[in-house]
């Protein structure tokens, strides 16, 4: 099994991520889709690092990539708490007070 | 008492004598009206001060020409003593620009500034009794002492800018004495007060004019004001010129000889002093005597050298003339006040002449400066008190017979009347009589007979009959003969005691001031007198004609006066031998002496034939003269002269330059102004349309573009993200297509 089907899956990781991010109603779900679309990327960088590359780089950027989607997840949580006690919901369609 | 001048100390004390009186002049204005007795005695006691200043520093200047030295201090040279005016000390004092005035203190300075002191103090004195009651009492007492400094600091300067400058404090002063009536809403005089010291004011301001001009010519030419400067670079500029006086000193002379005349009252500038009356009498005094008139002949004695033989022409005709036209119409005046007026203007027309006709008349003229400064204070003052103890009433064909009504009055009134008829071993018989005698010199010098001299010497003989006449003709019309209105007589009465102790004591100086005789006792008055040993030397009697040859100068200098400069050979007894000036000085000592004693005895006579015995009606005189007295009655139409030309004229000139202003001008300035608002019209139209429209425009698009913008922005995370998802499908799109 080659380095092609790592990136396959990595793309329809990917793929269900940005669509998750598009269409989801909830917040929630589009941190989920966030996090997907990070995972994509990590399985890019350890397939590569582990086909093409000779020394641990990819894998370094991988673990960082997901120290920083845990921040990442942290802080945005955080944000939809608020967002919620503010607005009342965390749908992001609602929330468009930048608009005005 | 040490007498000899300490320049250490004596600077500071001189310095002092202005600055008492101004420092009481600031007091006074400002708390003048808040303090007791509304701050008289202040000033007055701070004059008292000033007086034994100058009479004390007076009198070591006579103790030194006494023992026949120089007398002249300069301050600058002597000690620096002295105040830099605009002075920058980068150029140092030989800039030109930087003018430092220091003190000059002479036998001439000393002999006016003590005068000054003494009339001062008095009129202060006398017009502690005089203005009571008066409205703006403590104002009326701190203008005549700012009136006293400025003639004190007008002696006391030894440049001529600042001599102008405390010449022009004098003029404002004198503005503001002589109108002083004209802010008192009780009396009925208000207009003519206020006319008469506008007339003042403006007729002086053009002698000042001239002064002022003729000051700036001899700076330009000799780049120094200092008078011992000036006096330095015209001898140079003489010597230089072969012996002759530059054209143009002769002009700018004639200038500082304006000043003189605007200031001194000569015709025709004399106008404004019979109309200066309108002020209080001691303002009179003041003007009359101290200071004012008596600055103009000053002015001339610092001037002296720098005036051309032609000048000093000029001066002795000017001066004849005004002492003769005076003296005619004083003859023909009731108001008392009014016969002193025109005998100042011709008594200063004696001293103005005496200057003219040499360096012996200088020395006579200047001294009759200061024996009138002390019988004529007198005199105004004795009249001012005749005037209080009438009521105001100043016609004095409503007096008479005031002799025991206003007994201390009477006899100071009439010590000085003798003394201005020029009766000997009065006062003003030994400065008249050499005023006199120096015609007569003028008149036959250099051999041939004078044209002006000539004048000279038979319009001041006339003037000197006239003046006794008239004067007598005051004494006997107020204080002798009937009463004519019992009214005024009846409430006549003697003045309080600060008025009659002033009349007396310069009715003292009246009768000594000239030659203090009682001590000296020598009727021919051929000893010097204290002022001509202060300001110059005189050999009356060399022991041979022979002895003298050298020159004029061995037996005449003014050394004293003018230490180092030749003035003899400047400008005066030119072409006269040693041997010729001194047969002269002794025949115009003779003819001058037995003239002038004839004509005051004659002129005395005629008036107690008319006026005490009145064997003549002076009607009939009047009525058999006709034209004549009506002509002289109205002052010779001078001043309707003056009305119809000068003041015709600039009036004319007022109106059309009004008209120009009015009409050419303002249509300028209007039409210009029209212009302006139509092309701001313009501007604003083109502003609103063609600016704000871009500036509008630019701000539309934005808008628009904005507007448009707008709408993508949804603040919708999910499209944002989606957006950006199909630009990067799109890149990669290019990317792998290209």
């Amino acid at each position: 099994m080659g380095l092609e089907a790592y990136v396959v899956v990595a793309t329809i990781l990917f793929g269900l991520g940005i669509a998750c991010l598009i269409t989801r109603r909830n917040v929630i779900y589009v941190l989920m889709g966030i996090e997907m679309i990070l995972n994509s990327a990590n399985i890019n960088f350890v397939a590569f690092n582990r086909f093409n590359g000779d020394g641990m780089d990819g894998r370094m950027f991988a673990i960082f990539v997901i120290i920083l989607a845990a921040a990442e997840a942290a802080v945005a949580l955080g944000i939809v708490l608020n967002v919620f006690q503010l607005f009342g919901t965390v749908k992001p369609s609602d929330v468009d007070l930048l608009r005005e | 008492m040490d007498l000899t001048f300490n320049p250490e100390t004596d600077y500071k004390w001189l310095l002092a004598v202005p600055l008492i009186p101004l420092c009481g002049y600031i007091i006074q204005i400002f708390f003048g009206r808040f303090l007791p007795r509304r701050g008289d005695w202040l000033l007055t006691s701070g004059m008292a001060v000033t007086m034994v200043i100058t009479v004390w520093m007076a009198f070591k200047a006579i103790a030194a020409t006494q023992g026949h030295e120089v007398f002249f201090h300069e301050s600058l040279a002597e000690t620096g003593f002295g105040f830099q005016w605009l002075y920058d000390t980068e150029k140092g004092a030989t800039d030109p620009l930087n003018v430092t005035a220091g003190i000059l203190y002479d036998g001439l300075g000393a002999a006016m500034l003590a005068v000054v002191g003494i009339v001062s103090f008095f009129v202060h004195l006398f017009s502690m009794g005089y203005m009571k009651g008066d409205r703006r009492y403590h104002i009326f007492f701190a203008n005549i002492s700012l009136f006293t400094v400025a003639m004190l600091g007008l002696v006391l300067s030894d440049n001529i800018l600042f001599l102008f400058v405390f010449w022009e404090i004098m003029g404002l002063m004198s503005y503001l004495l002589i109108g002083h009536f004209s802010h008192d809403p009780k009396s009925h005089r208000i207009k003519q007060a206020a006319a008469a010291c506008k007339k003042a004011f403006l007729t002086t301001r053009v002698g000042d004019t001239c002064l002022l001009v003729g000051i700036m010519i001899f700076y330009y030419h000799f780049q120094t004001f200092s008078f011992t400067g000036l006096w330095e670079a015209a001898q140079t500029a003489v010597a230089s010129n072969g012996g002759e006086y530059p054209a143009w000193m002769t002009a700018a002379g004639l200038l500082v000889f304006g000043g003189t005349v605007g200031k001194s009252a000569q015709f025709p500038l004399h106008i404004w002093l019979p109309d200066a009356m309108e002020g209080p009498t001691p303002v009179s005094a003041m003007i009359h005597a101290a200071t004012m008139v008596a600055a103009g002949v000053f002015l001339l004695g610092r001037c002296y050298p720098l005036m051309s033989p032609t000048v000093l022409t000029v001066v002795t005709c000017f001066g004849a003339f005004t002492a003769l036209f005076a003296a005619t119409i004083g003859m023909t005046v009731f108001d008392i006040k009014g016969v002193l007026a025109y005998s100042t203007i011709s008594q200063l027309g004696f001293m103005v002449a005496g200057i003219g006709t040499g360096g012996f008349g200088l020395v006579a003229g200047l001294f009759h400066m200061v024996t009138h400064a002390f019988f004529k204070s007198c005199l105004f003052l004795s009249a001012g008190s005749v005037i209080h103890g009438c009521h105001h009433e100043q016609d004095m064909r409503k007096m008479g017979g005031l002799r025991k009504k206003m007994p201390l009055t009477f006899i100071a009134m009439l010590i000085c009347t003798l003394a201005i008829a020029g009766v000997p071993l009065f006062a003003g018989f030994y400065s008249k009589d050499k005023i006199i005698q120096s015609a007569y010199m003028s008149m036959t010098h250099g051999g041939g007979l004078n044209g002006a001299g000539l004048f000279a010497f038979g319009g001041l003989l006339l003037a000197a009959m006239m003046t006794a006449f008239y004067m007598f003709r005051l004494i006997f019309m107020t204080f002798f003969g009937e009463p004519k209105d019992q009214h005024v007589h009846d409430h006549a009465h003697e003045s309080p005691k600060t008025m009659t102790i002033s009349l007396l004591v310069l009715a003292f100086l009246g009768m000594f001031g000239g030659k203090m005789w009682l001590l000296d006792f020598d009727l021919m008055g051929s000893h010097g007198t204290w002022f001509e040993g202060l300001t110059s030397e005189i050999d009356h009697h060399p022991e041979s004609v022979s002895r003298a040859a050298g020159s004029v100068s061995d037996i005449f200098s003014l050394e004293r006066m003018y230490p180092g400069i030749a003035i003899t050979e400047m400008n005066t007894y030119v072409g006269d031998s040693a041997e010729h000036f001194q047969r002269n000085l002794h025949a115009g000592h003779f003819w001058a002496m037995t003239s002038s004693l004839t004509v005051a005895g004659l002129g005395i006579l005629l008036a107690m034939f008319i006026y005490l015995f009145r064997k003549v009606d002076p009607g009939k005189i009047t009525a058999s003269l006709g034209e004549l007295y009506t002509t002289v009655v109205n002052k010779y139409y001078v001043d309707e002269f003056i009305n119809a030309t000068v003041i015709k004229l600039q009036m004319v000139l007022a109106y059309t330059l009004k008209w120009i202003d009015g009409n050419i001008v303002d249509g300028a300035v209007n039409g210009t102004g029209k212009l302006n608002r139509s092309f701001g019209f313009m501007w604003a139209w083109f502003d609103k349309t063609v600016v704000d429209g871009i500036v509008n425009g630019v701000g539309g698009v934005t808008t628009m573009t904005g507007s448009l913008v707008r709408l993508f922005q949804t603040g919708r995370i999910q499209q944002y993200a989606s957006l950006a998802f199909g630009g990067l499908l799109l890149l990669f799109a290019w990317l792998f297509l290209a």
